[in-house]
């Protein structure tokens, strides 16, 4: 057991690492680099040079990298180039507010996935399975600034009843969120929701089917035993990796709900400094969001092994 | 998936089954409402600039703003523009771009894929990992990325498509591929001597193509998707190309007022969207795959 911990470590780390790399080329990949979002239009000859000079920008690629990947793990992000602060305490905020938004989504989008794959599960191709399975690939694959703009339609415009975008800072407390955090909650909900569901639904249609559950049935045990005592145990373990996997989209695909919902959040943030050229930041947050994909995954995994016996072998890949 | 539907097929007995798999898929309603859709959409967006009512581009100045009337069957935008023109011809960007992306997408994820399955070995570990980081990074900030750096025309968001939608594939391909590798009929073909290419061709692609053309709809939704989701962003079509996503973006403005300039792109493109999906679905059921287990994006 601890020889798998220890190779799946290793292996979420080689992964953050390859990553860090891919992001570094890609951002050295960019036209321009920190100095000529610093100086915008006075970024030519002697400036430019004494600022890349300054900045350590003259020196090889790969020396710069190591130095930020090295800074990274310390938890030192580097400067903004945009307004010379460091970007930890600046990405600090936005990933405090995206845990936020986060949070709720999860906290409400977990239990009711849960509840509606098992009950559409069950409920195999009948109306509630149809109607509700239709409804979740709906809610998947419309794009969230769709719904989103509906929603805000329907809710703030028609209704009233919640303002349609945020108007809080970065840096205000938790508390400024509420309510105009109810609308892009609710859209990360629903797809959250569709997504988790379906596996769950696919999982106990698979379980309610396999020989020891046909086996308990003909054995006599009531119905409501056999899905609670033999079904689901089992039928439930697949939703720890999409959870993992959702927990994953969250954190990097709310990018568009929060530029919609002007939520200042990491997406929105990320958005912002890819249009202001603030390469530093685009940086950081890209590793920020891999390293927790990566590490919300490995977790997954872990509880997995630590409920289901059968992968504890080193054969046993992640899917 | 039957195990006998090893490779080399009368070219008689693939095309009745290809009629057999859409009969079975317009015996379900959701087939025959999903297909109707996309067609419906497709032919729109070839066809529209034949029968648009206005040119997209004509502002109007007495009519801005202007409620659906007897001229303008949709109303206008904040620039006196007509919507239904605008909409009719707002998927033409997005379905040519996504109907390029999506093949090409499959078939070098589908490759290196059903490759990468049946070599295994130390380049299997090594790419695979390179995946891994690869599908860690959220699609949009690998898409803003490519387009900040080689801009947003077609030239450049058809590959970029092509090339990140496809690394999902490579996935799909591989796990349906190792799926196979280990049944009788490769063992036999490995034994006989055959090459790899010569597996590949032979024994694999027929039996991986069913997984690879259910996952090839999914990717062409997730690619619309992104691509909508870009233009509404304003890091894709670029203005007055009338397009769905620019479309939503620009009513958000004027919803208070005008509602019903963002009713006609919202329902043509959840339409193409729903419909593609509902298509899916009836292709997975027709031959036999479980879809649900398809990744986030």
């Amino acid at each position: 057991m601890l020889r798998i911990f220890i190779r799946r470590l290793l292996l979420g780390i080689a992964t953050v690492a390859i990553v860090s790399g891919i992001i570094f080329a890609a951002v050295e990949a960019l036209p321009g680099d920190a100095c000529t979002a610093i100086l915008q239009r006075d970024a030519s000859g002697e400036r430019l040079s004494n600022c890349r000079r300054e900045l350590g920008l003259d020196r090889p690629a790969v020396t710069r990298y190591v130095e930020w990947a090295s800074g990274a793990v310390r938890g030192d992000l580097g400067i903004s180039a945009h307004n010379n602060k460091p970007i930890a305490s600046l990405v600090g905020d936005r990933l405090k507010n995206t845990l936020l938004l986060a949070g709720c989504s999860l906290a409400l989008g977990i239990p009711l996935a849960l509840f509606l794959g098992v009950l559409t599960g069950l409920r195999r191709d009948r109306f509630s399975d149809l109607a509700l399975s239709t409804i979740a690939i709906f809610a998947m694959t419309i794009p969230e600034f769709v719904t989103a703009t509906v929603l805000i339609f329907v809710f703030s415009i028609w209704l009233g009843w919640v303002p349609g975008i945020v108007t809080a800072s970065a840096s205000a407390p938790l508390s400024a969120f509420f309510p105009g955090i109810a609308l892009p909650v609710l859209v990360l909900t629903m797809v959250m929701t569709a997504h988790i569901m379906r596996t769950v639904r696919s999982s106990v249609i698979d379980v309610m089917s396999s020989d020891y559950v046909q086996m308990a049935t003909l054995k006599g045990v009531p119905y409501w035993q056999i899905v609670f005592r033999h079904a689901l145990p089992n039928a439930l373990l697949p939703a720890i990796n999409v959870i993992a996997l959702t927990v994953g989209w969250l954190l990097g695909g709310v990018v568009v709900v929060e530029k919609v919902f002007n939520y200042p959040g990491l997406g929105h943030y990320m958005i912002d400094s890819i249009s202001d050229r603030d390469l530093p930041v685009v940086q950081a947050i890209a590793l920020i969001v891999a390293a927790a994909y990566v590490g919300v995954n490995l977790a997954a995994d872990l509880l997995a092994m630590a409920f289901n016996p059968r992968l504890r072998t080193l054969k046993a890949r992640s899917p | 998936m039957s195990a006998g539907l090893t490779a080399p097929v009368p070219m008689k007995a693939r095309t009745s089954r290809l009629s057999a798999v859409i009969r079975e898929m317009l015996s379900r309603p959701s087939g025959c409402i999903g297909l109707f859709l996309v067609i419906a959409n497709v032919a729109l967006a070839l066809f529209s600039p034949f029968f648009a009512p206005f040119d997209f581009k004509a502002m109007n100045a007495n009519a801005i703003l202007a409620p659906p009337d007897s001229t303008h069957w949709l109303g206008t935008d904040q620039l006196g523009r007509d919507i239904l023109t605008r909409t009719i011809l707002g998927g033409r960007q997005a379905i040519l771009v996504t109907a390029i992306a999506t093949p090409l997408a499959v078939a070098w994820g589908g490759l290196l894929g059903i490759y990468l399955g049946l070599a295994g070995g130390r380049l299997d570990d090594i790419l695979m990992r390179v995946v891994d980081a690869f599908l860690a990074l959220p699609w949009i900030l690998k898409m803003l990325l490519m387009i900040v750096t080689f801009g947003t025309g077609i030239g450049v968001l058809v590959p970029t498509l092509a090339f990140f939608y496809g690394i999902p594939v490579i996935r799909i391909a591989r796990a349906a591929t190792q799926n196979i590798v280990a049944r009788d009929f490769v063992l036999a073909a490995r034994a006989r001597g055959h090459s790899r290419v010569s597996i590949m061709r032979r024994e694999l692609f027929g039996n991986v193509l069913d997984a690879l053309m259910v996952e090839g709809a999914m990717r062409w939704s997730w690619m619309l998707l992104a691509f909508t989701s870009l233009s509404f962003l304003g890091f894709g079509v670029s203005p007055p190309t009338p397009d769905w996503g620019l479309m939503i973006a620009d009513s958000r403005n004027f919803m208070a007022i005008a509602p019903w300039q963002a009713f006609a792109p919202v329902i043509a493109l959840s339409s193409l969207i729903i419909g593609i999906n509902l298509t899916a679905d009836a292709l997975a059921k027709a031959l036999g795959i479980d879809r649900a287990q398809t990744a986030v994006h």
